[in-house]
């Protein structure tokens, strides 16, 4: 778009009226802009014309025929009419004929009323064809998994094939037979399961008549009586904007609108299928107690008074100190910014933390510290500018399927994309290299890249010497650094690191990706700053296509962090270790009692603290650190040693199934509020259906229990929860719900009502002033290789499941998809230890053993040496085999490296 | 990709080493795949979803795409065929002169309709469009040999040489 704006716009006349152009855009698409009504079946704006289905037919002065709008270059001084009785003729024709070989079934069509082709008839006034012919028997709808299609009433616009290969990159589809044959069909006509597919639903979103629908939205009510709420995903930390089609109270359906939004309409299957949870009937929908060891159902009243209790009688008995708080990335940045509150203000701790801890505290720590702000530095749209893209330690493609679509679109449109990862994670197959690097070592491989470019001179020196400090300990570290030596440790030849260091060093603006492959590990914060020091030193920074770019796992885990659910800073990050700031925030919240300078506990602390019989107490929003959190063993000990646990949660929980008291919580389809999402944008969450039973929004239990704990809150909704917020938050300031309703999302910072908020980070300055290069060289990670574990094991997600599967494995058709746990291996290894795909085996680490299925030579394989689990399953819990060896600096733990055997049972 | 082999998805059991040489001469070819089905096809006879599988990961191009152009051209066949294959020609002069009684001929002799193949594998019979020695017409092509000027009696006497052939 920008590039078009600096070009001289064109005049075009259409319909008589004299409009203007940008060079370069369709007859169709100028029409579009113009309000000038243009039918059309094959075109989708997400992909690129096609011109086949001939509706966009107009006449244009000097060309012969009737040339379709679509295909057809806007010119300057072009004569276009769109509506001559000529070209209306040719439509109600073509009409006509589609529907020759139509399955007319509009009685009871999924599709009707969004029908493009039941709109054509309507317009044209065809109630039957006059064309008698041979119709398409193809036989019955074919119900795959959460995608339903009927060939008969396809009309081969080709769409559904276009997406999967051009927005999606999976090929599932292909026109396949001649003729009057031809139909979109998978290969052999197998299922989608089969095939390659996603179950995406992006074709479905496309299609334009009734052959393809979402198998769970059938008989759940027409198009026209449903009722749409647009909001924001509750899943990953893209943000997508989703339409949430409701009827009678109940989900019936999800979309996304086309041209709003970070995804544009695309929404990946998590998004788009993985709503069923909310209508679970496993749902909490009371409040429980735990009386004489058995959990029994109370009124609101009852749960708050003995919560109240609770809690205020460890306060009273052991101090503030020995509560602690798990706020959720899941929930909504009021109610985390309310969680710490009641935390701080109310009970007297910072003993605060969430899942954070276990994704990016290194980030947060790490980019703090190398330029003042831990957040992605650039935008998702910012993306397509850049030349060269390093993605490392990310499974984009599926923990963040949608930013995967932007990176497979750029690649197509040639941007260079440079994949590693211990695993050929499916991004890889669109990148221009992919390297599989040793889990843990990626140090070693950032600083043999640095060592090479600034060997070759292709470091930056001008903006090395204008924006940064510190960079002659990093010079000295770089400059004899042996690349043979870090090619071994990282398992990568020398030869693709050289080449690598080429590729980013020579291009004029290169981005990275990076995700927990960096971030989850006992040198994480370490990693991160190598990230840093590598974007510094090209000056890769604060310019589009540029930039440091962590992809955040939840939600909402960015809006958590910026409020503060973290133990050592209060919200906008500014440091409770000074008085002042402290004590301004004291007063604001008009504490009672002052509060320590003193950071409280992390996660994994809080766990140890509880261990060892410290903290007594934990009140647990909307998490599950018995599956998410490492070394369960060690978790399921801390909790069976609390005096005292609260869990407020959708659902029962393994971590809920040890609380003393459950108080039933609201999911995001059900409240209200706000997300943050990875890039820093700010977007509404708007409620599009009730709790069930008596489930509440977290926000409504948290002022609940602080009324409970003699607090009152006055809070009469989420808007007025966020009015106070963005008054101690800096980098919300300029935030408000009216902005949000008319502008769509804002970035942080934004630091007044006309900010337009920030696209791009450090673009002048760093926030810190001057980036700061860090010396850091690879340390290996605590859990190394022996006779006894010649395996590394590394941890991840499965595109079909979400974190600890509580949402995603109560959905129904998103479940059925990957419904256990299993552990990937490269053949080679199988092959050595006779373990065939499917087969049963067991994982042994130093912190315990899971028996779990193998999986053998499918996509995503990882390198030789490496095994994989995902995380999600209670089935096989991959964190039953982690340990809790910690960051020094961020106190994330190493995840992503541990030592196992695998062997074959039976 | 799929090294361990308990996932293949093919159900037929061919050798497929065998296509190697068909892979080699076009290695440098990116946009060889027709020359490819068809060389493939001329090695094995037809081809199986595991050969257009093994097309599709050596060359590096979804399956989607190879089997839709194996499913566009009718030169290609997805299913076994006959060691003789009888096309009868269904051309505007071949169907004038006859086709349709031809047609009926040969498939009642041969007890195998348009489009199928014999259950022993001795013959496939095919409706074709235009041969293009229209001079000829109605004609029958047997193998590679090209029968004209065949009428009901002609064509149930080719049919018989073909089963007596068949079984000695």
């Amino acid at each position: 778009m920008t590039e078009r704006e600096d070009k001289q716009s064109i005049s075009i006349q259409i319909n008589g009226r004299q409009l203007d152009a940008l060079p370069g855009q369709s007859v169709l698409e100028v029409c579009r802009d113009n309000g000038v009504d243009i039918p059309t079946l094959c075109h989708d704006p997400r992909l690129s014309p096609y011109g086949a289905c001939r509706l966009c037919i107009v006449e244009v002065d000097g060309l012969r025929g009737l040339p379709a709008s679509c295909t057809t270059r806007a010119t300057d001084g072009m004569v276009v009419r769109t509506d001559t009785e000529t070209v209306e003729r040719a439509r109600k024709t073509i009409v006509e004929l589609l529907l020759s070989d139509h399955k007319i079934e509009c009685l009871t069509c999924e599709g009707s009323g969004e029908c493009k082709l039941q709109d054509l008839a309507y317009r044209h006034n065809i109630s039957t064809t006059p064309y008698e012919g041979e119709k398409h028997h193809v036989g019955e709808i074919i119900q795959d998994v959460l995608i339903d299609r009927d060939l008969e009433k396809c009309i081969a616009c080709g769409r559904c094939v276009r997406i999967c290969a051009e927005v999606q990159g999976r090929f599932v589809y292909d026109t396949t037979g001649r003729g009057f044959d031809a139909l979109p069909q998978t290969p052999f006509a197998n299922p989608l399961s089969e095939s390659n597919c996603e179950f995406c639903g992006q074709c479905v979103s496309t299609c334009p008549t009734g052959a393809l629908s979402d198998g769970m939205r059938r008989f759940g009510g027409r198009t026209w009586e449903t009722l749409s709420t647009e909001t924001t995903c509750g899943y990953c930390g893209v943000g997508c904007t989703l339409t949430v089609d409701t009827h009678e109270g109940r989900v019936v359906g999800v979309r996304a609108p086309v041209g709003r939004g970070v995804n544009d309409g695309n929404l990946c299957p998590k998004g788009r299928y993985g709503w069923g949870f909310t209508h679970s009937p496993e749902r909490l929908t009371t409040p429980l107690v735990r009386r004489n060891g058995e959990l029994v159902a109370v009124s609101w009243d009852e749960a708050l008074t003995e919560a109240a209790a609770g809690l205020s009688g460890i306060r009273t008995q052991h101090g503030p100190e020995a509560i602690g708080g798990l706020a959720s990335a899941k929930c909504v940045n009021e109610e985390n910014y309310l969680f710490q509150k009641l935390m701080r203000a109310v009970i007297g701790t910072h003993n605060i933390d969430h899942c954070a801890r276990l994704c990016h505290a290194s980030t947060v720590a790490g980019l703090a510290a190398s330029f003042g702000s831990g957040a992605m530095t650039n935008s998702i749209p910012d993306l397509r500018e850049a030349d060269v893209i390093l993605v490392i330690g990310s499974n984009t493609a599926e923990a963040h399927p949608i930013i995967g679509v932007e990176l497979k679109k750029a690649a197509r449109a040639g941007t260079r994309i440079i994949v590693v990862d211990p695993r050929r994670v499916r991004l890889a197959d669109h990148a221009e290299r992919y390297l599989p690097i040793t889990p843990g070592t990626n140090t070693a491989f950032i600083n043999a890249v640095m060592s090479t470019i600034l060997a070759e001179g292709l470091a930056d020196e001008d903006f090395i010497a204008r924006r940064t400090e510190g960079f002659e300990e990093l010079r000295a570290i770089l400059e004899d650094y042996d690349i043979e030596a870090a090619a071994d440790i990282c398992g990568i030849p020398a030869k693709d690191i050289r080449d690598v260091a080429r590729i980013f060093g020579q291009a004029d603006s290169a981005s990275i990706i990076y995700s927990m492959g960096v971030t989850q590990h006992t040198s994480g914060t370490d990693q991160v700053r190598a990230i840093a020091n590598l974007a510094m030193l090209t000056g890769n920074i604060g310019r589009p296509g540029t930039g440091v770019n962590p992809l955040r796992g939840q939600n909402n885990v960015q809006g958590a962090c910026d409020l503060a659910c973290l133990p050592n800073c209060l919200p906008g990050y500014q440091p409770l270790s000074d008085q002042g700031t402290l004590d301004r925030f004291c007063d604001f919240w008009e504490t009672e009692e002052l509060l320590p300078t003193e950071p409280g506990l992390t996660l994994v602390e809080m766990m140890t603290a509880a261990a060892a019989g410290d903290l007594k107490a934990m009140y647990i929003m909307g998490e599950n650190p018995v599956i998410a959190d490492p070394d369960q063993a060690h978790v399921i000990e801390a909790l069976e040693a609390l005096d005292f646990l609260v869990v407020q949660d959708i659902f029962m929980t393994e971590t809920a199934s040890f609380a003393d008291v459950i108080l039933p919580a609201a999911t995001f389809l059900e409240k209200e509020g706000t997300f943050t999402n990875t890039e820093r944008r700010i977007q509404r969450v708007r409620k599009a259906v009730e709790p069930p039973g008596e489930a509440r929004p977290d926000l409504d239990i948290i002022i609940a229990l602080s009324a409970a704990l003699g607090s009152e809150l006055d809070y009469e909704n989420a808007r007025d929860v966020m009015d106070e917020m963005v008054e101690v938050t800096p980098q919300y300031s300029g935030i408000t719900y009216a902005r949000l309703e008319a502008e769509g999302g804002l970035q942080w910072p934004c630091p007044d009502t006309d900010h337009p908020g920030t696209p791009i980070l450090h673009a002048e300055s760093f926030t810190r002033g001057l980036g700061q290069f860090a010396p850091v060289d690879y340390i290996p990670a605590p859990e190394q290789t022996s006779a006894d574990r010649p395996l590394i094991m590394t941890t991840g997600r499965h595109l079909w499941n979400f974190h600890t599967n509580t949402m995603t494995g109560h959905s129904p058709g998103l479940a059925e998809l990957n419904d256990h746990g299993y552990v990937e291996m490269h053949s080679a290894d199988a092959e050595r230890l006779g373990i065939c795909d499917k087969d049963t085996v067991r994982v042994t680490s130093a912190h315990g053993i899971v028996e779990v299925e193998a999986r053998v030579g499918h996509e995503s394989s990882p390198r030789r040496g490496v095994v994989f689990m995902p995380f999600h399953f209670a089935d096989a819990p991959a964190n039953r085999l982690t340990g809790s060896a910690l960051d020094p600096q961020a106190k994330i733990p190493g995840l992503k490296v541990t030592a196992v055997n695998v062997e074959l049972i039976g | 990709m799929a090294d361990c082999a308990c996932q293949g998805n093919a159900k037929d059991d061919l050798d497929l080493t065998m296509l190697s040489v068909v892979f080699e001469a076009h290695a440098n070819d990116p946009g060889a795949l027709i020359p490819i089905l068809q060389e493939t096809q001329a090695i094995l006879g037809y081809l199986p979803e595991s050969a257009l599988r093994e097309i599709a990961r050596q060359r590096d191009i979804p399956l989607s795409e190879v089997y839709g152009v194996a499913s566009f051209y009718t030169q290609f066949h997805q299913e076994p065929r006959g060691e003789t294959i009888v096309k009868i020609c269904h051309g505007t002069a071949c169907h004038v002169a006859g086709a349709p009684e031809i047609t009926r001929a040969i498939t009642e002799e041969l007890g195998v309709g348009v489009g199928e193949t014999s259950e022993d594998m001795r013959f496939t019979v095919e409706g074709v469009a235009c041969i293009g020695c229209c001079g000829l017409a109605p004609v029958v092509v047997i193998g590679d040999q090209t029968h004209g000027a065949v009428d009901g009696a002609s064509a149930r006497k080719l049919a018989k040489q073909l089963t007596r052939k068949a079984t000695r």
